[in-house]
């Protein structure tokens, strides 16, 4: 069988297809109530639900609660009818199947395994990743967009978020799902997974590049100085920018809010940043040290 | 033979109908309030909401399903506990006997799995709503940090029920998953600077997830425990918050220009 067909229909990837449906809708639903708004707001009128009125409780809400909550449980009945939840062989310490594959909510963060260290994909960013989003609502100081769907009033909260959300989220998911084979290699739908393949990678670090190995004390510096950079410089240019063009809003943030809306933010851009220096330059670590490596 | 209006007032007007029931329901403004107010599952509802409330294309119903999908594993994960011990000897013969000698144990633990992989998707879109709608911004900044919180017990919920049936999948996923703890900075033994902590593989992050330094008896113990009793409770305490402050910080959210 052709080995996408054979992954998608694992039962446990089902979910992970419902989820792509799902996702997809409500995403194409959501940005249609926001540009529906967007128009409503330019036009100067009542965005959808400004002037709602009060409805009772008994029966419209009851009722409809009733009506989604038995959809719910025949949908799920449905599936577990059709599908039967997988068994594997038990489980045994001596045999490692490869590729071993975390659940698949968290194959983003196993994704990122392929671009960082564990102790920084594993442990520092998912705590990041989690401090940063229960403090979305204390930085982000915008009134605007409070309530309902819109675009224009918040476009940047908007498309960071969505980037977070729809890419580095849910694209890694998908791809660790259907992407990722023996060895945790790239396969494409159309592959058969081969056990025995072996790639050789040319990879290198950041200062071998210009000749210096990467492991001596020219390379420590030269990795630090460039870490060192990415973090200062990434913490200082949009405080210059903004002091430029839009000293109020800064002076509006404050500097606590600046400096961790920054701070997550170059954390956040770190990832991208790793996946286009390993994928294009072939650069596996930026800075070598003898306690951790980047 | 009696007609329907005297079966009903013979079911209706006597002790013990009107102990549990109190009073008629009359389709009148005062009863359809206490029908909500007066019903201990209904109570946490307003009396009234607003018409977006109603409407499902403001919230899409998105944090109810989350919570019903709760409701369907915590009832499909109790009728589960009774055919299941969690011993390495006897976890996936348990599991083996669901499938050929329980009756509907094979459609019993369908339900389970996929109504766990169903609230992981739908708690993440509830989460994706709540942010396009900016219904995190004040007065609500507080609500959406329990969210949050919630969103991980969920992974969490799920990610301990893993290991339970003891096959292949469960056993290198949480191997994989809790290696992870290993590479804590400071904590975990592989992890940065944990030398200066004297960390071994005995004493370190991923020991304390296991109760051993592999994936044995006494994990499949913790994960049992932390998946059925402390992380549901934790979660169940949280939802509690979560819903309280909905209502307290004036339900769904509306237009605030």
């Amino acid at each position: 069988m052709n080995p996408f067909i054979e992954i998608i229909t694992q039962p446990d990837n089902i979910a992970i297809v419902i989820m792509i449906f799902m996702v997809s809708f409500f995403m194409v639903w959501a940005f249609q109530q926001a540009f529906h708004n967007d128009r409503l707001l330019a036009a100067g009128l009542p965005v959808d639900g400004e002037n709602d009125k009060f409805v009772d409780t008994f029966k419209p809400l009851v009722r409809i609660e009733l009506i989604i909550a038995l959809v719910v449980m025949v949908g799920l009945t449905v599936w577990s009818i059709l599908v039967d939840a997988p068994l594997e062989e038990i489980a045994n310490p001596t045999l490692t199947p490869n590729p071993a594959k975390a659940p698949w909510y968290f194959l983003g963060l196993q994704e990122l395994l392929v671009y960082f260290d564990p102790w920084l994909a594993g442990v520092v960013l998912p705590s990041l990743i989690v401090v940063g989003l229960i403090a979305i609502p204390y930085i982000d100081i915008n009134p605007k967009g409070n309530g309902y769907y819109t675009f224009a009033e918040r476009k940047w909260s908007i498309i960071i978020f969505s980037f977070g959300f729809f890419v580095l989220w849910l694209l890694l998911i998908v791809i660790g799902v259907f992407f990722r084979g023996p060895g945790w290699l790239w396969y494409w739908p159309w592959q058969e997974w081969d056990h025995a393949r072996v790639v050789f990678e040319p990879f290198r670090d950041l200062s071998s590049v210009v000749g210096v190995d990467s492991r001596s004390m020219a390379g420590f510096i030269i990795g630090a100085v460039v870490t060192g950079a990415y973090l200062i410089g990434g913490m200082v240019a949009p405080y210059m920018y903004w002091k430029k063009n839009h000293p109020e809003f800064l002076t509006k943030l404050g500097m606590i809010r600046y400096i961790t809306i920054v701070f997550l933010f170059i954390n956040m851009m770190s990832i991208p940043i790793k996946m286009v220096l390993r994928l294009v330059f072939l650069i596996k670590y930026v800075w070598i040290t003898p306690w951790f490596s980047i | 033979m009696k007609s329907l209006p005297e079966i009903t007032d013979k079911v209706k007007k006597n002790l013990i109908w009107k102990s549990i029931f109190r009073r008629d329901y009359r389709n009148t403004v005062r009863d359809r309030a206490q029908a909500v107010f007066g019903n201990v599952f209904l109570h946490l509802h307003p009396v009234q909401v607003r018409e977006s409330a109603v409407k499902l294309r403001f919230t899409w119903g998105m944090g109810g399903i989350t919570f019903f999908a709760f409701i369907i594993l915590v009832i499909t994960g109790v009728v589960l506990m009774f055919y299941y011990h969690p011993s390495i000897e006897q976890a996936y013969t348990d599991i083996k006997d669901l499938e050929y000698q329980v009756p509907y144990g094979v459609i019993l633990r369908n339900l389970h799995r996929w109504g766990a992989h169903f609230m992981v998707i739908v708690v993440m879109i509830h989460m994706f709503r709540v942010f396009m709608t900016g219904s995190y911004k004040a007065p609500r900044q507080f609500n959406w940090g329990v969210g949050v919180i919630l969103l991980v017990l969920t992974f969490l919920l799920s990610f301990t029920g893993y290991l339970t049936p003891w096959d292949q999948l469960g056993f290198w996923a949480i191997t994989v998953g809790t290696n992870m703890g290993a590479a804590t900075p400071f904590l975990g033994y592989q992890g940065p600077f944990s030398e200066f902590l004297h960390i071994t593989p005995f004493n370190d992050v991923r020991f304390a997830l296991l109760g051993g330094a592999l994936v044995g008896g006494n994990a499949l113990l913790r994960s049992y425990i932390w998946h059925c009793v402390a992380i549901p409770l934790v979660a169940t305490i949280l939802m509690m918050v979560h819903f309280w402050r909905v209502r307290k910080d004036g339900g769904i959210s509306k237009p605030q220009k």
